[in-house]
């Protein structure tokens, strides 16, 4: 889970690293009091996960509280490459001298956390780590000992960064391990004119497999701007809305992207991605398909699913259960493998529904559902 | 001989008591795993029994008493155990692979689904230092079909035969085992899909080249990470057995981005093409479908299509 930039300031602050004074909001008005609690002047920030904010116009000086409230009113609503913004915050602007990188990030190829800094910070700093590698320092932290005042002292040394960042490294790492942190960047990490170090802008990524321990985080934020991906989600549902015609159910996350990559190779366009995960019920199996033929830009669906643990009678079950309570006006083109096959596929053949297929491979299906859904 | 399991592996399921564990204990337990007993602190001292599919005749199976140990230390100690198979839920995971490491077993393969990072991080690091390999977490196990079975992958897909697969994805391992299932296979290895994995496509890659009943090897990937180009890297300086590879996810969406930390560690856009090119300069030949893979399997081991 990605948080909003104010969230992870919010956390940065909690955990002692210095950051600007700041508030957010979505209302115009309340934009003009805070940026008069501020001192009049505010940098208004549009609160959006995505990069390249800065040059989309989502961050901007406003030198007194009448043009910050014009300011988010501006803001509120917009749309930044692809997002849009529901909050902006207000900051108190800074007077930077210098920009550095500071992270800790999950090393997969390691099976552990790396230490990135750089004396270079600020939006460049990923042509600067493809460039000049040897301005970025990447130090592995061990895990058993974590970041010790001394590991702290040998990042900064490393990438050439003031000895009193020191505290900021100690500090991120400490939000890293009791957060349950994948990523915890600062970027700027600054020294202001008037020598203070300050985090100015911050992201973090939390890991969702850690929400049964962090009581804190609450529910899990429910962001699906398409309605098909709410009702999936409701459902309990891994459903990805793609812009096809061939609506996609399978099981196992690698066998449902293949599927949508033999697809896309019969010239016809995925339109979704379904998973119904493993060993799943008759249940989930009807919500799936009840979903997927709500999306009126499909035309025709595919259901491939090899049976390892999940039974193959209880997918078929499931299909024809959903019948009940949807009119079926869309073929469906059905493969079944793997655990009780033949049962399901007998199943099928028993109820002979005329809009209701069967294919004994997964390239037939694949096949049969594009030309089914060119004819349509 | 295989990789990782045979026949003479004596295994321990740490979690059997519970609904999954019972279920796939029985499964391992058909496919002629030697399973020596499970662990359960609170249950410590009982005993779980398996009743067994029956013969040809439709005769009922014997039934099979596993003990339950108070710990992984006590049930090695009883048995000899060397492997452990964890299906314990998620906040109890990490205790358990520190535990199955301290007791000294050889190879834990961790089949949870939802670990934290962070403990996968501390085990998987613990365990390399004390030399166990672990396999997962959230993987489907592996098995050496017609000896042993360890986890959850389904024993009726596969003979036994001359190639090794590794795969991140369990549904693909048995769609492909699936399809060249009349060729056999030495070993089958679930490495999963977590960000953290004690065993990945190297280490694998490393035994089967090892491995004299091995002739060709399947590796199955699939978008996100920098896994198998860094594979293709070690196929090219170490692996001399054919390798024939798959990658998922040529149509799915982009993913979301790490900030820019991400791209900093690993210089790789993660894109199933980017995954295709790296084999494929390593001399992997790629199938772009599964059936397509099994083909350029046929293909390398002189076999008729479709033989």
């Amino acid at each position: 889970m990605d948080l909003y930039e104010h969230q992870a300031r919010e956390l940065f602050e909690r955990h002692g690293i210095p950051v600007p004074r700041a508030e957010v909001t979505d209302s115009p008005r309340e934009a003009r009091e805070i940026a008069r609690r501020l001192g009049g002047r505010a940098v208004v920030k549009a609160q959006v996960k995505t990069g390249g904010r800065g040059k989309a116009g989502g961050v901007k000086l406003a030198p007194d509280p009448a043009a910050a409230e014009s300011t988010a009113r501006q803001m509120l609503g917009a749309d930044i490459r692809g997002h849009r913004v529901g909050t902006v915050m207000l900051a108190e602007p800074v007077d930077v001298e210098r920009e550095f990188y500071v992270s800790y990030v999950l090393d997969r190829a390691a099976g552990g956390f790396l230490a990135i800094a750089s004396a270079e910070g600020g939006t460049e700093i990923e042509e600067t780590a493809a460039t000049r590698p040897e301005a970025v320092a990447r130090i592995p932290v061990d895990p058993a000992r974590g970041v010790t005042s001394a590991v702290a002292a040998h990042i900064a040394s490393a990438a050439g960064l003031p000895a009193r960042t020191a505290d900021v490294l100690i500090r991120l790492w400490q939000v890293l391990v009791r957060e349950d942190a994948l990523l915890v960047e600062v970027n700027p990490l600054v020294r202001t004119r008037d020598g203070r170090v300050l985090a100015l802008d911050g992201k973090v990524t939390l890991d969702d497999n850690a929400r049964f321990r962090q009581s804190r985080w609450g529910a899990e934020p429910r962001e699906h701007t398409d309605p098909l991906e709410a009702e999936a989600a409701a459902r309990g549902l891994t459903y990805v809305k793609l812009d096809g015609e061939v609506g996609v159910i399978g099981n196992g996350a690698g066998l449902v992207m293949s599927t949508l990559d033999v697809i896309a190779g019969r010239g016809a366009r995925p339109a979704d991605f379904l998973d119904i995960g493993g060993g799943a019920s008759a249940r989930t199996m009807a919500d799936a398909l009840f979903v997927v033929l709500a999306d009126p830009a499909v035309k025709s669906v595919l259901v491939n699913v090899f049976g390892g643990i999940t039974a193959c009678d209880t997918v078929a079950e499931g299909i024809l259960g959903a019948l009940d309570a949807v009119h079926l006006t869309k073929p469906l083109v059905v493969r079944l493998d793997g655990n009780n096959a033949e049962a399901g596929r007998a199943l099928l053949d028993r109820h002979a529904h005329p809009l209701i297929e069967q294919a004994t491979t997964m390239d037939a299906a694949a096949h049969r559902a594009a030309e089914l859904a060119r004819a349509a | 001989m295989a990789i990782f399991l045979t026949k003479e592996s004596k295994v321990l399921v740490q979690g059997m008591t519970g609904g999954e564990g019972r279920k796939h204990t029985r499964r391992m337990l058909a496919a002629g795993t030697d399973v020596v007993g499970g662990v359960n602190p609170r249950k410590a001292g009982g005993t779980v029994d398996f009743e067994l599919p029956g013969g040809a005749n439709g005769s009922a199976g014997e039934p099979i008493s596993l003990p339950v140990f108070g710990s992984v230390h006590e049930g090695v100690a009883a048995t000899g155990a060397d492997v452990t198979v964890v299906f314990v839920p998620p906040p109890f995971a990490k205790a358990a692979v520190h535990e199955a490491v301290d007791a000294g077993t050889g190879l834990v393969v961790v089949i949870t689904e939802g670990i934290p990072v962070h403990d996968s991080v501390a085990f998987t690091s613990y365990a390399r230092t004390r030399g166990t390999r672990v396999i997962g977490p959230n993987c489907p196990g592996l098995i050496t079909p017609g000896q042993s079975d360890a986890g959850i992958i389904p024993a009726d897909i596969a003979r036994p035969g001359r190639v090794g697969l590794v795969s991140k994805s369990g549904t693909l391992t048995y769609q492909l085992m699936h399809e060249l299932a009349d060729i056999g296979f030495s070993t089958c290895v679930g490495i999963g899909g977590d960000p953290v994995i004690g065993t990945t496509h190297i280490d694998c890659l490393a035994a089967f080249q090892d491995d004299p009943e091995t002739e060709l090897v399947v590796l199955i990937g699939e978008i996100g990470g920098d896994a198998e180009e860094r594979a293709a890297a070690y196929i090219r300086g170490h692996v001399t057995k054919p390798v024939v590879g798959y990658v998922a996810g040529f149509t799915a969406p982009e993913g979301r981005t790490m900030g820019h930390a991400g791209a900093i560690v690993s210089g790789s856009t993660g894109t199933a093409r980017a995954k295709q090119a790296a084999l494929e300069a390593a001399g992997v030949r790629v199938g772009v479908t599964p059936s397509e893979t099994a083909a350029l399997v046929r293909e390398a081991l002189g076999e008729r299509p479709g033989g």
